[in-house]
């Protein structure tokens, strides 16, 4: 008989139970997806900076409800207020939840007081994309910037975040540098609360 | 050497590389917010989802031959019998069951139960036109024109529109024979 044994309508999505996050599906049917985003995106733009920012849009949506999410689920709805914390959630807890693996590394910046880096040798989203000659320094990792940025700015650290290629010596493939740079009055909350 | 025996949806899923289905399901989110941003018509994104699904269609199909090894299928019955068993569980990790055979086995129903597309998700009454899981009639029909069938592939019933499963009606609507692109002669 059909609908014996079958979970529970719920007719609000809210009442619906959130899961323990583990289903997958394949990385071939994520990457498809991701291409079909950057080529409709492709059609839409006329240079390359204005196509960053669309993916880098499309990821601050997603960044922002992977950090209600894994709030409520990972850390008990306990919110993050010093800077060394969020990062740190990004850089475990966020990547590994996302991509599987923490992320290879996390530096600050040497010249900036506000700058620092979130490294991967390669991302997730990028495995399968070779970036032509005629777009330059365009890094579809601004996706994967704009989680970054979604998730800092809606845990109260607004910030400026970028992905670049850097060069690996004996590497033949750059790996992939998130930029983050925060605004001046996270520094200075920072500096506030000791 | 001998063909491999075609291996279940299962085995499949098992060896390939997955990833979070939460990142899929946002990131799909994420288009789908994008479209109606950009397009604003419903029937517009709705297109605009079943194109890009088409396009993602026919290059899944190569991977779906080369990676589950099924040989020939000697009917349609058996083609719609294989996307839901073995293509369903390969990509997204869950399986269709198929159902509503027609008399002349040209018609039938794919039945979703479980859909990594649509968690979290429900309609806003200003989209309530919209088929929000468009991509997956998109990249039924690219994968099957792709390997000489040209079928139409409607929704019947849609969980975010209240019904009890996701039901994609696929219809076949004829066999094109393979098309060689040189001449016997030349």
């Amino acid at each position: 008989m059909i609908g014996v044994g079958k979970a529970k309508q719920y007719a609000n999505v809210l009442d619906r139970p959130i899961g323990k996050g583990k289903q997958e599906v394949s990385l071939s049917a994520f990457a498809f997806l991701f291409s079909e985003l950057v080529q409709y995106n492709q059609i839409q733009v006329d240079n390359i900076a204005e196509l960053e920012r669309r993916l880098e849009d499309a990821g601050y949506a997603v960044g922002a409800r992977v950090l209600e999410l894994l709030c409520h689920r990972e850390k008990g709805n306990r919110r993050e207020i010093r800077l060394l914390g969020i990062l740190s959630f990004i850089h475990s807890t966020v990547w590994k939840v996302l991509f599987g693996k923490v992320a290879d590394s996390l530096e600050k910046g040497t010249e900036h007081e506000d700058e620092y880096m979130i490294s991967e040798k390669e991302l997730l989203v990028n495995r399968f994309i070779s970036i032509p000659k005629d777009m330059g320094a365009f890094n579809c990792g601004a996706f994967v910037a704009g989680i970054v940025r979604g998730v800092l700015d809606n845990a109260g650290f607004p910030a400026v975040v970028t992905a670049h290629f850097v060069p690996v010596d004996g590497q033949h493939r750059p790996r992939t540098t998130i930029l983050i740079k925060f605004a001046e009055e996270v520094l200075q909350r920072e500096a506030r609360l000791g | 050497m001998a063909p491999a025996a075609p291996k279940s949806g299962d085995v499949i899923f098992a060896s390939v590389d997955r990833v979070n289905a939460e990142l899929f399901t946002l990131t799909y989110g994420a288009i789908v917010r994008q479209l109606i941003t950009d397009l604003e018509e419903v029937e517009e994104v709705n297109k605009q989802l079943d194109q890009m699904g088409y396009n993602i269609g026919v290059r899944l199909v190569d991977e779906f031959l080369a990676k589950s090894s099924v040989s020939r299928c000697v009917d349609f019955r058996e083609t719609a019998d294989v996307i839901a068993k073995v293509g369903f569980k390969m990509f997204l990790g869950v399986t269709a069951s198929i159902t509503n055979w027609d008399a002349e086995g040209t018609t039938c129903s794919l039945i979703l139960e479980d859909n990594p597309l649509v968690d979290f998700v429900e309609l806003p009454d200003t989209c309530q036109g919209l088929h929000y899981c468009n991509i997956l009639s998109g990249v039924v029909r690219g994968a099957l024109e792709m390997v000489s069938m040209k079928t139409e592939v409607t929704w019947v019933r849609d969980m975010l529109r209240g019904d009890d499963v996701f039901e994609l009606q696929v219809k076949l609507l004829k066999q094109v024979p393979e098309e060689y692109p040189y001449k016997d002669d030349e």
